[in-house]
């Protein structure tokens, strides 16, 4: 039934393409004027579905992250190009920019350096809003309240620090500001990585609960294949910069072509054990 | 105590020098010691500073005959005026300086800062204003030395300040460009590493301005070493620019202590390292009201 749906989701075009993408970091050694070059994406092809979840995972370094940035425009690509919507968006200047930048909104793996340490709970989600002149006063508030009880969180604690709040709150704060703008696409960086295995679990069950209510399309990085096998419609496998496995999750988890692919499938530890114990509505 | 201690226990005394003059009997010097207290033990002598900075003295001047606080006050009040004003464009010019830097990094802008940084920290102080008093008696565009032109009370108001603000450059710029470097980089680094942290990538994802990016999101949370430095800044007031002072011949506390180290004019020397290191406290105390007031962080602690 679920492949159904995603193969029905498949027809439609596609939200964001990444087409023959790449990056280079040049870096220095110190006390030395060598430099050397780090070929973070080489030709990158990718395609995301609209209100699909799209996985891309790798090991370490292998460029997902990169790619992340590239594609919500925090990093500007060496070449190749990135459509959105039928735009392309690669050569956009910051102004040009300002459309886009609500449509695509990023949840980072560090859910402490990802939330501005200065700011209340409601601060950090009312933020977006007030950038983007979307809501003003007590409306913004208001709504920031809204959104901290929409992902669990009560809103009596909307004046609390960020740092007061769990690793796991912190997530949920996190995934409440990246809605507030109602995005088109959400890319989950790493957002589960360092979570215990339950609240992981919690977590996705909100994500796909939003995904619902919201109509959000996911670009879901991780090194967990695992992880992604539980949750992705369609599944890209990165090494070393460049794409080496791309598929719906039945193909990639049932004939992976590449090595390094059934290297991460054999090193994957399974979460069902997690998702089982994990009581809904259970807050971490 | 402990300042008084470490002054007193230093061999000789001022009146070390008169006993050498064959004029001056040996009963004149012990009744001078008498007269200042100098045959009493070291517990004695203390018990009545004390008493005499309790009274706002602080002491006595063995070389100048009047209080040490009388003597310091004047000095101190050209000493701040000196560095305060350094410190003041210090700050002016490493903040905005820095954050432009740290929004460059890795880029010719940055280089070329940290390379310049990195030959100013290597040059002494003393070389730096040693060449640029070379510099301005070879030119006469500023006065070399002074506070004050000569026929300064005939002066008209504006004329006076402008003779004042020309007598401070050289010790000014000894003193910003000796504390720039430092400054500059802890601007920069601190800047740099907030820059790269994921709140900041993601109110950039928000759509946040660039200028508003920088100084309402990256500077309030990269503050917080910068506020301790800046307490170590008002801290260093008084005693950060002694030895520009003496070179450019600056009448603040340092040739005052030079002077009065070399005549073991006792009292005046405990009364400067005193005030400095009153200053200091009074600086990590402003520091840490400042840390409070900025950082939840630090009040949740």
């Amino acid at each position: 039934m679920a492949a159904e749906q995603a193969a029905k989701r498949a027809v439609k075009p596609a939200l964001a393409r990444v087409k023959a993408l790449s990056k280079q970091y040049v870096q220095r050694r110190a006390f030395s004027r060598t430099k050397f070059v780090v070929d973070a994406l080489k030709n990158v092809d990718l395609e995301i579905q609209p209100e699909c979840l799209t996985a891309l995972v790798g090991s370490s370094g292998s460029g997902k992250s990169t790619l992340a940035s590239c594609l919500a425009m925090l990093e500007k690509a060496d070449a190749g190009e990135i459509w959105f919507e039928r735009e392309e968006i690669s050569h956009c200047s910051a102004r040009e920019l300002a459309w886009l930048r609500p449509k695509i909104q990023m949840v980072f793996q560090d859910s402490a350096g990802a939330l501005n340490p200065l700011f209340s709970a409601a601060q950090i989600i009312a933020e977006p809003l007030e950038v983007q002149g979307r809501e003003s006063g007590r409306q913004v508030r208001r709504r920031a309240c809204e959104l901290m009880e929409e992902v669990g969180l009560s809103a009596d604690w909307a004046d609390r620090s960020a740092l007061a709040f769990s690793g796991g709150q912190r997530q949920r704060l996190a995934i409440a500001r990246a809605i507030a703008l109602q995005p088109t696409l959400l890319i989950l960086d790493e957002s589960l990585s360092g979570l215990d295995l339950v609240t992981q679990a919690q977590i996705l069950n909100l994500l796909a609960d939003i995904r619902v209510t919201h109509s959000l399309t996911y670009l879901l990085i991780s090194h967990d294949l695992s992880l992604v096998g539980q949750v992705a419609d369609h599944i890209a496998v990165m090494h070393r910069g460049t794409i080496i496995e791309r598929g719906t999750r039945q193909e990639v988890f049932g004939g992976a072509q590449h090595e390094h692919t059934r290297e991460l499938l054999a090193s994957t530890q399974t979460l069902e054990s997690a998702f089982r114990t994990a009581r809904p509505g259970m807050r971490p | 105590m402990l300042c008084f201690l470490f002054a007193d226990l230093a061999p000789g005394s001022f009146f070390d020098e008169i006993t050498l003059n064959p004029q001056i009997s040996p009963e004149t010097v012990a009744a001078l010691r008498s007269h200042y207290g100098l045959d009493q033990p070291t517990p004695v002598r203390y018990v009545r500073w004390v008493t005499s900075v309790f009274k706002g003295e602080w002491g006595y001047s063995f070389a100048y005959n009047r209080s040490v606080s009388s003597l310091l006050t004047v000095r101190a009040g050209n000493t701040l005026l000196l560095t305060g004003m350094a410190t003041l464009l210090v700050w002016l010019i490493a903040v905005p300086l820095g954050i432009w830097i740290a929004d460059h990094s890795d880029g010719w802008v940055d280089r070329l800062c940290m390379r310049t940084t990195s030959v100013l920290l290597s040059v002494p102080e003393l070389v730096v204003a040693l060449g640029l008093l070379y510099l301005v008696v070879r030119t006469h565009v500023l006065p070399a030395g002074g506070m004050v032109s000569l026929g300064f009370d005939q002066l008209g108001r504006w004329s006076k300040l402008s003779d004042s603000m020309m007598h401070l450059m050289v010790p000014v710029i000894t003193l910003v460009l000796s504390s720039l470097p430092i400054l500059l980089r802890h601007v920069r680094a601190s800047m740099v590493e907030v820059l790269n942290t994921p709140f900041i990538h993601a109110a950039r994802g928000h759509g946040v301005a660039r200028a508003r990016l920088l100084f309402y999101y990256a500077l309030p949370a990269a503050a917080n070493p910068l506020i301790s430095l800046f307490g170590f800044s008002v801290g260093g007031l008084l005693s950060g620019s002694l030895l520009v002072e003496v070179v450019t011949g600056w009448p603040g506390l340092g040739p005052l202590l030079l002077e009065a180290t070399m005549s073991r004019d006792l009292y005046v020397v405990v009364g400067a390292v005193m005030s400095s290191t009153l200053l200091m406290i009074v600086g990590n105390l402003l520091a840490d009201v400042m840390l409070v007031a900025a950082d939840p962080r630090v009040r949740m602690q």
